[in-house]
Formats: C-alpha cells, structure tokens, sequence
C-alpha cells in the first residue's frame, strides 16, 4: 500500500476533552513519550459544552459535605448499579483534583471567604459544583489544554483513529487519517489510553456535536474490549425545543440549581407528582417548602425539580405524551419569575445569551421551553477502577467513553470530575504500563493495509449510499425506536433497522477527493455509531427492567435480581455477543453510608 | 428568486490551487442558522463542502466565516438578518491560509499560544488559596474566549501583512497576556516579551477585534490599552502616550 507517516511514542491519548488533556498530562508527568490525538481542532472537545460545574465535596459552602456523602449521591443517583470502586475513587479524589486545576491558573467563582463557590444541582444533597458562571467546561478545557501545551506533549489535531493496532492479545498503536490531508498516520504504542467521549449523533434529538459517533466504544469492541451498561443513554431533561434548528442545544440544570422551577402547559408545578419513593424522604411536599429551601437548607426539603436526571427527564415525557405541553410540544423551564434580571444575566450569562440570540426568548422576562435531549452515555468499556485499564492488555479508557462510574444514571457536574480523577489514573495507568512493557509490541503490516484499503472503499464507489442521509436514517430509527421509553417490539425493530443501515453502510460513497473531506470523514464515521448504536439496543433488550435511564414500557419495576449484573457486550465470531457479569458486591461500611438518612 | 423558502448560498470552493464562488439553491426553515443551511447543501449538493464546526451553539468558536463580508460565527448568525432577496455569501476568514472550502489553516495561532510563558503561581498557602470575586472578573472576562479567532482574522497588523505574523501574537494572545499579567496568583512578568517579540506596540486601537468578538469582551480596552500602560512604565509606545496625554491616567492597576 502507499506510504504511511508514522510515529513512535509510549502512551497514545485518544481524544482531547477533560479525560483526554488529564490523562496525557498525567502520562507526560510520569515520564511516557506522550501524544493527543483529536479529531477536531484542540480546545474544541465537547467539554467546553460542560455548564453548571463540577462535582467536587470541597466543604466550601456546606461544610458537612464530605466524600461520603458525595459517594451516597452517585450510587444512590445511579441507581446502586455502579462500580463502586469507581464511586468510591471519584467522591475521595475529585476535591484535589478541582483544586489542582486552581493551581494551574482556573477561576472559579467565589465564597464571600475567597475560597471557591458551590451550586446545587440534582440528586447532590449539598451544593457541591465548583463553577465559572456556566461556562465551567470551557474553563476546564482551557487550563488543559493550556498546561498540556506547557508540557511540550505532541498533539496530533484533526486526526480520526479509525482502527486499534494489535500484536497478539496486546494493544500495538493506533491507526487514522489527518482530516486535513486524507492521508494515513500510524501510531505504534503499546498504551492507548481512549478518551473519546460518547455516541450523542446516533440521536436526532441531541446536546453532542458532530465528534460524538461512539469512536472509542466502537474501537475497543472492536479490539476485543469488554463494553457494559451500554443500555444506559441519559437524556438531560431540559434541551432547547424551539425553533427547530436548535433542538436539543442544552440548557443548564444550573437553572433549576439557581431557583429555575419546571411547570407544563396548564402551568401546574408537575414534578410534585413525580417524586419516586427512594426519593421521598428528602424531597419537599409542596411549593412553600421546595420555595423555602433555596434559603433554608436545615429546615427544608430540595424541590423535586432538583430529583436526578433520569427521573425528570421522565416526568417530562409524561407530561407531554398526556397533553399537557406546551404549543412546542415541551415544558416550561421558568426563572423569570423567580429571580431578578441581574441575578439571572450574571449566573447564567450563556444561557441568556443562547435564548436571547437563537429562539428570541428573553429569559430574565418569560420562560423557557424545554424537552429531553440526549446528553450522555453511561455505558462505556470496563475498566479496573485503580488504573483504567479495559480488558485489553495495554488498553485503557477514561471519561465518557468508560463505563461502570455512574452506574444506570449520572448526576450532573460528576462528568466533569469522572474526567479529570480518572483521567489521571488513566494516564498513570498507561504510562506505568509502558514502562514495564520489555518488549515493545508491533502490528504486523497487513493490519494496517486492511485498514486502510477499507478506509478509501467509499471513493471506489459511483452509484453508492448517501452519508448524510444514512445518518439522518440512523437518527430517527434510535430516536423512536431505542429512545428513552423502550418496549421489546420496538427495540427489535430497532436492531433490523440498524442490521439493514449497516448493510447499506457498506454500499456508501465519497465524492471528491481525500483533501478535508467531511462526506468521506462521515461514511467512516459511520461506522462506529452503527456498532455503538448496536452495542445500545443489545443490552437495551437484554435489560427487562427499569431502571435510571432504562425504561421498559413492557417492564416499569425495578428487579432486584437484574441490580446484581452488569450487561456486557463484545465481540464473538465478528458479531456483537450479549453476556452478563456479577457486580461487585458492596461492602457493609459502604452499604451503611448509601443507606444512612440525612 | 421566485420561492421566498429557497435562498441562493454563494459559496467560496476551492483550495490551495485556487478557487471561487459557487451558487446554490436551497431552502430555509424558520430559526435556522447559516450553519444549518451550510449542513443542508453538504447533505443534498455538496457532500465534500469542507466546513469546520462543533458545538453548534457559540460555544467552541469552530464555525468562523465571513458571511457577506462579516466575520461571524455561523452557528450564531440567524439566516432571518440577512437578505433573502441577495445571493448571500460565504468566504473562509480571509487572515489565515486556506486549506480548503471554509477551513483555513489557523496553526499561526496555535503557534503563538505555544510561545505565551504559562502561568506560575505565587507559593501556596498552608491552608489553600484565597481569592476575591472582584479580583478574578476582570479575569474571568478574557476567559470567556473561544478561540474562534475572529479578533485575529480582522486586525489590521496582520489581515493584509503576512509578514507581521511571526513578530505580532494578536488580540486573541493580547487577552490571554492580560489574563496572566492580571491573575491574582500569577507571579510571572512578561511585560518585556510583549513589547519586543509580541508585537503589542503595533496594535493602534482600532478597536476591530472588540467589535466582532460573538463574546464580547472588550479586548481594546480591558486588555490591550492596559497592557501597553504596564509596559509604558518602562518603554515608549506613541499611541499611550497619546491617549494618557488626553485622558489622564486610566484605571488599569499598575504594579
């Protein structure tokens, strides 16, 4: 085959969000030869989309807050279905890696003491999101990448991996194109660390950008990595639903944190009649006590427009598929009436502006309208919670793109810390792995051929697939099929949509040539979010329960026996094969933490 | 134009070897955006039409054009302000080389951020960092940035003069200067640097690159005009000398 560049480095870093930039930084620290790949420009990734803040019990404006309780929360909010090892790593390590980023020149917003401020958000029982008003994720992405350029770390940017190299059982590198050029770049590695984020574009209905197609879910299947709690897809209850070329831009949960209430088109406050048992014991009954709390945190219960995601989200949907939306078919997200312009224009600056100037809404005036939209993937590759390693020798994932952290539902601003305290472990994983490595392993030839021959197919073709509208087709199948409420008839519709759009995948064309060609980027792309969008609606199945953002119209209980496994995807004989694994028990001292009231 | 739902969208195509406007017809819903319609003709027309985007929504400053001769962010420009009635065009950021279509080659400023001395903190204190709201906003301005480099893309010093680019950092690095110089923390001097290898004395305020900022940090005033007062102390820069000489003493804190 033609001429390839190549490069030699310890750890490879696939992806340059939060995860990405925190494990290359880490990997570098440690000594590995170190290098990003991205496929945008760097200081693009998805976490500059990150709003309210990030999840951290520093104390500062609660001081009763500690790792425990943040702990309680994430199980609790996931539905008791996550690693605990993870939860546990996370709710001890986020404060130091919050307040490292301080020392690497963040500015968070700040206490009357000068330490950083928290906001409230869903399912955290104290406010405990370190912030920048709610532009928190670009703040983070910015100090490092900033630092990571600091560290002199090689970058390779707008460059798509497309396949992982292998020697044996071991990972080999990494093989891609440079956007730019078209042309092939291999990476031999014996660490690749993914950090690719998760699968939002096989939605229609969407907070991701156009990078989320399931890269490094895809790439790990592929190499042979254990995926679980693929079912698990969050959609964030409040995306902007109007006009309709903004559909599914996000809208903060800061809003609720910072006194924003739900209510549907009759104007009732709705979320009173959603509060689920495991809930009850700390929400509020009614308006004046949810009104009291934002001021009187000892003797009032949250308001049940704060409850975690999955349940919001839900009641949403509810309320709309019974008649009571609103004329854009959503609900009433209202701030308006509840706080003062400047209050509201100084704590949600971007949100005032993204209204102001996309759907000419005034939201220091009137209010919001609102709707679920798919926001992010719990489900990812199973990893060793001290280290990241995935279950392939030399692969690692961090971020998004790993599963078991946030278990069947997420809460807001723990994606932020899931990145940067994984990140680092992830980085120091690899780079501890590399050093041990004696030798160094190699991808024979032929990979790399095969690769590549695949890669240019789409160009051989005259009379093939559109791209574009494959992907439209993708979009609305999962949309309606393998959303947020599921039924196993539908689901199975869903997998022969997807087995014919693969087949028709393989017919699909480029034209042009390999100069920045994004009809070709796309047909790759395709790729990996029809095996990702597989991998989702496997398990989908495969789960007959409901539980956090799995909801199974044909089963609405939660069945104990299921919240004792994980749902594990992989690859046999070339398909995707469902199996299942225990979870980990819980320990008895950490039982008593999730169970003890507050 | 006969449909008012179809606009005409002419389009820069072309690449290193050369280029021009290409025409094409297409339909417009309500609220859409000039992304949105740049997405439709991809879709439809034109699936090799290189254009850059992420977020989609003004927050990751990938989209930059110039949309009838304005740099804009074309996520964020409502296709209901421009003339249906006109063909409306569409060109890469005119500053940075092209690569192809839309994309231009914005490595200048990646360079430039390469060479910024990073921020070095002050020793911390045993029981952690303290810092004040009010000292950290004027800060906190400069980091709404999103590097769209749209600042960059209109400045005078470097949109016509190729050869200024090795020797000016720009608005889009004045800010992130300014940003270093002013943070609380931050122990680090690079007053000397900006004045005789970051080109701040080109800079004659004309005040384009705060105009377009989609972020509107007032990069003139906040940042540059403050910056050439740091530097003044030392060196001599006609155009603050100017302005001091007419408006008295501003209120950028001296050290």
């Amino acid at each position: 085959m033609a001429e390839h560049e190549t490069h030699e480095f310890d750890v490879i870093v696939i992806g340059a969000g939060g995860a990405g930039l925190r494990a290359a930084i880490e990997a570098q620290a440690q000594g590995a030869r170190t290098a990003i790949i991205c496929k945008s420009l760097l200081g693009k990734a998805h976490t500059v989309m990150a709003e309210g803040g990030v999840a951290a019990a520093l104390g500062t404006v609660y001081s009763e807050d500690n790792w425990e309780v943040h702990f309680r929360d994430t199980m609790r909010g996931g539905k008791m279905l996550n690693n605990w090892r993870m939860a546990r790593i996370h709710a001890q390590e986020a404060p130091e890696r919050v307040l490292e980023l301080e020392d690497w020149g963040a500015l968070f917003d700040r206490t009357e003491e000068g330490r950083i401020l928290q906001r409230d958000f869903g399912g955290h029982r104290y406010a405990r999101l370190a912030h920048v008003g709610d532009r928190t994720g670009l703040e983070m992405i910015r100090i490092l990448q900033q630092k990571a350029v600091a560290m002199d770390i090689d970058v390779f940017m707008e460059t798509t991996i497309v396949r992982l190299l292998k020697d044996g059982d071991r990972i080999a590198g990494a093989f891609g194109y440079r956007r730019e050029s078209g042309k092939f770049v291999e990476f031999k590695s014996p660490a690749v660390v993914l950090a690719t984020g998760g699968v939002g574009k096989a939605y229609k209905v969407t907070s991701n950008s156009w990078e989320y197609t399931g890269d490094g879910h895809a790439l790990g299947l592929w190499a042979g990595a254990d995926l679980i709690d693929m079912e698990f897809v969050q959609f964030h209850p409040t995306g902007m639903v109007w006009p309709p070329s903004v559909m599914g831009i996000l809208v903060t949960e800061g809003v609720r944190g910072d006194g924003g209430i739900l209510r549907n088109g009759s104007d009732e406050r709705f979320m009173f009649g959603y509060i689920p048992e495991m809930f009850r014991a700390e929400t509020a009954d009614d308006e004046e006590e949810a009104d009291r709390w934002y001021t009187d945190r000892k003797g009032a219960r949250r308001p049940p427009d704060l409850l975690p995601r999955d349940e919001v989200a839900r009641a949403i949907v509810a309320e709309i598929k019974e008649g009571r939306g609103t004329p854009h078919g959503g609900v009433y997200l209202d701030i308006a009436s509840r706080r003062d312009p400047e209050y509201i224009t100084r704590r949600l600056p971007g949100m005032y502006h993204q209204f102001k100037e996309l759907a000419d809404v005034d939201i220091t005036k009137e209010p919001m309208e609102v709707g679920p939209t798919c926001h992010y993937m719990m489900g990812g590759l199973k990893v060793d919670a001290e280290t990241a390693a995935a279950t392939v020798d030399g692969l690692f994932a961090a971020g998004e793109v790993a599963g078991g952290m946030h278990g069947a539902n997420r809460l807001g601003g723990n994606s932020l810390s899931d990145l940067l305290v994984f990140g680092c472990r992830a980085g120091r994983g690899a780079a501890d792995y590399a050093r041990a490595v004696d030798v160094r392993p190699e991808a024979s030839a032929n990979q790399t051929e095969e690769v590549a021959r695949e890669a240019l197919e789409p160009f051989e073709r005259t009379d093939g697939e559109n791209p574009y509208l494959l992907q439209q087709r993708l979009q609305d199948k999962m949309q309606a099929l393998v959303g947020i409420i599921r039924v196993e008839d539908e689901l199975k519709k869903g997998l022969d949509a997807l087995g014919e759009l693969k087949q028709r995948a393989g017919r699909v064309t480029a034209e042009g040539n390999r100069l920045y060609n994004p009809g070709w980027h796309l047909a790759l792309d395709l790729r990996s979010l029809l095996a990702t969008s597989e991998a989702i609606a496997l398990a989908a199945l495969e789960r007959k329960e409901s539980r956090g953002a799995q909801t199974r119209e044909d089963f609405p209980q939660t069945d104990p026996e299921l919240g004792k496994i994980n749902i594990v995807l992989r690859m046999k004989n070339g398909e995707p094969y469902v199996d299942r694994s225990p979870l980990e028990p819980l320990p008895q001292d950490l039982r008593s933490v999730v169970e003890r009231s507050l | 134009m006969g449909d008012p739902s179809t606009v005409t969208m002419r389009i820069w195509r072309g690449d290193t070897n050369g280029g021009g406007f290409e025409d094409h017809d297409v339909e417009v819903s309500s609220g859409e955006v000039v992304l949105d319609v740049l997405h439709r003709i991809q879709a439809t027309q034109a699936p090799d039409l290189a254009v850059r985007w992420n977020c989609k929504a003004g927050r990751c400053g990938s989209c930059s054009a110039e949309v009838n001769g304005v740099p804009r962010l074309t996520c964020m420009t409502r296709m209901s302000i421009l003339d249906p009635a006109e063909p409306i065009t569409v060109a890469p950021m005119r500053t940075f080389p092209i690569i192809k279509d839309l994309v231009t080659d914005v490595s200048y400023n990646y360079e430039m951020s390469k060479r910024v001395p990073p921020f070095r903190p002050k020793p911390k204190p045993p029981d952690g960092h303290r810092m004040f709201q009010e000292d950290i906003e004027r800060v906190q301005e400069f980091r709404k940035c999103i590097e769209c480099f749209l600042c960059q893309n209109v400045c005078h010093v470097i949109r016509d003069h190729e050869e200024n680019k090795p020797h000016f950092a720009g608005p889009r690095m004045f800010i992130r200067y300014a940003e270093l110089e002013m943070h609380p923390l931050d122990s680090g001097d690079r007053r000397d640097l900006l004045q005789e290898e970051m080109g701040l004395g080109l800079c004659n305020i004309t005040k384009c690159c705060s105009e377009v900022c989609p972020e509107d940090i007032h990069i003139t005033d906040n940042a540059i005009i403050p910056l050439k007062e740091r530097v003044v102390d030392r060196k001599y820069d006609p155009i603050v000398w100017l302005g001091k000489a007419i408006k008295g003493r501003r209120s950028g804190r001296a050290e």
